[in-house]
């Protein structure tokens, strides 16, 4: 073995590792190990366009919240989608790796503790904008849909910003379930909850029971707020819903670190 | 001097619960040595491992490595680590995992000395999960090298490996003290700290019990066994000065002894016709055995 030569106890070197490189490697990654899951590319990317065009197209000359069906759903669904990349995406392969030890060996690594979260959140948002292109294209094409383009710009930009909140709610399940259910809990929670907020088919078209329940679920002000942009929000102010989201994202972070913390002490040997 | 616990002590949980892992124990790493923490299984080894490589804290006492906080990432970047179970990612490529690994050092090995040292060589484009279990574990050890670190830790690298893998990795292990770095290794077995430590730790239920070269080690153990072919019988061989055990079998009789000459002038002296006689030293077992069972159930439960 010649390639080991001259380790000798070294002087410390005076600069670190290209930061940079660590980040742009850690978000590549993230997004290589989703891509090569084909089950869940498949869940997370065909999913919300599915639907979109099942629901969205298919119910085309129809119109919720002042708009065309096909306009209306651009968002929902778009949040659906988004949603669904953060919670997955983020929230259970964090929970996975934790159970697998990964996550141990990254710690005992001189990794950027952040470099891994900030990998993942970062590769959560692209693959929420990706999804969001996607269903922009149907939308556009299929779906007719037309806007100027400053509420397409703003519909795209509030709908991948929604990657943050559900990347923390992701977590906080991973912390809260353990590592072997968190995939399947949070589908439990995932979907009922999607309907419930009104992601599905429009909340007005909704029971008075449930669209009451609505505002209680994170989903739903993440979808007003989209659906604000071209003004088809049930109503009430941009910035409650603003409010409500960076709460529900406080509560979920608490609750991650309270797991994080619970997880350090519990290795023995 | 790279690496330190100094009165260490790692409890968990609180309470009645509370199980202290690790008692004050006190641990140098030098530089170019080769240490073995040996000890059995909840001896405090891995807990020990964990607080010098800035995995858990201690709660009593400290840690250092390189004059740093183990959790320091400058101190980090000096050492490589293979810990006992580590998940790693199916859907990664082995030059993938050793590139994301490289990227934490100022100063990494080269990806292809790294192929080399870890025996990746053409595994480079494979995905983690369509490997072997011996070849997974190359890629730990890759991992491990990547920043070509001074101080490498092993967490019993060796169990569970077949005995022809074994001694390759001891060899490779030999071959990093060679280039200069400083090795820890913990096991639980002896005959691997015998073979490759330049110092031994000796843990039991949280405590340092012993610790020194492995003949000093060894040396804890008093007596000393004495082999010959010969016809005198068990009765009698224990009626010789200092015997403490006598056995025999069909290769021939065994005693166990504080010190040989008495009893070698009283074998020879009642039969003649011995031969074969060896004088050995207890072995690394023998006196791992005599240390862990010696101490104190009282003082281990304090």
């Amino acid at each position: 073995m010649t390639a080991l030569t001259d380790a000798r106890v070294r002087p410390e070197p005076g600069r670190g590792p290209s930061l940079v490189r660590i980040y742009r490697t850690e978000a590549f990654h993230e997004f290589l190990k989703l891509i090569r899951v084909p089950m869940f590319a498949v869940s997370t990317l065909v999913f919300p366009l599915m639907f979109y065009v099942i629901f969205g197209i298919t119910f085309a000359d129809e119109r919720a919240g002042g708009v065309g069906v096909t306009t209306y759903m651009l968002a929902t669904y778009g949040a659906f989608g988004v949603i669904g990349a953060a919670l997955f995406g983020f929230g259970a392969s964090i929970a996975t790796e934790r159970g697998q030890g990964w996550m141990r060996l990254k710690r005992v690594s001189p990794m950027p503790p952040l470099a891994y979260f900030v990998g993942k959140v970062v590769m959560a948002t692209a693959v929420s904008g990706l999804i969001v292109l996607a269903l922009f294209g149907l939308g556009a094409t299929m779906g007719g849909v037309e806007m100027p383009a400053i509420q397409w710009i703003a519909l795209a930009l509030v709908l991948v910003a929604g990657a943050l909140p559900f990347s923390a709610m992701g977590l906080a399940f991973g912390y809260l379930v353990g590592p072997n259910s968190a995939p399947a809990v949070l589908n439990l929670v995932y979907l009922p909850m999607a309907f419930a907020a009104g992601l599905w088919i429009p909340i007005s078209q909704l029971p008075d029971v449930v669209q009451a329940a609505a505002p209680f679920l994170p989903p739903y002000h993440f979808s007003q707020l989209a659906l604000g942009t071209f003004g088809a929000s049930e109503g009430g102010s941009a910035l409650l819903h603003l409010a409500a989201l960076a709460g529900f994202t406080a509560a979920f972070l608490a609750v991650a670190a309270w797991g994080f913390r619970r997880d350090e002490g519990k290795t023995y040997g | 001097m790279l690496a330190e616990l100094r009165g260490a002590s790692k409890r968990f949980g609180s309470g009645a619960a509370a199980v202290d892992a690790v008692r004050d124990v006190d641990l140098t790493v030098r530089s170019g040595e080769l240490l073995a923490v040996l000890g059995p299984n909840g001896a405090g080894k891995t807990t020990s491992i964990s607080m010098l490589t800035g995995l858990s804290r201690p709660t009593g006492g400290t840690a250092s490595l390189f004059g740093r906080d183990p959790r320091d990432l400058r101190a980090r970047q000096r050492i490589g680590v293979m810990l006992q179970a580590s998940g790693v990612p199916d859907t990664l490529r082995v030059r993938e995992l050793l590139a994301e690994f490289r990227a934490y050092y100022p100063d990494p090995l080269s990806m292809a000395d790294i192929v080399e040292a870890a025996g990746l060589d053409g595994l480079e484009s494979r995905l983690f999960g369509d490997l072997s279990g011996g070849q997974q574990r190359r890629v730990l050890f890759g991992i491990a090298l990547a920043g070509n670190p001074e101080l490498v830790f092993f967490d019993e690298p060796t169990t569970g490996l077949d005995v022809e893998i074994r001694r390759s990795l001891w060899s490779t292990l030999r071959t990093l003290t060679g280039s200069g770095r400083g090795v820890v290794l913990t096991t639980h077995y002896l005959e691997e700290a015998d073979a490759l430590a330049d110092r031994i730790v000796v843990m039991d239920r949280g405590r340092i019990i012993a610790q020194g070269t492995p003949s000093q080690v060894k040396s804890l153990v008093p007596g000393r066994r004495i082999r010959a072919e010969s016809s005198v019988s068990v009765a009698t061989a224990e009626r010789f000065p200092g015997v403490q055990r006598v056995t025999r079998d069909h290769m021939g009789i065994e005693l166990l002894v504080g010190t040989a000459e008495p009893a070698v002038r009283a074998l020879l002296a009642a039969d003649p016709s011995v031969s074969n006689l060896t004088i050995v030293e207890p072995s690394l077992d023998e006196a791992f055995l005599a240390l862990t069972t010696d101490t104190p159930e009282s003082e281990a439960a304090a």
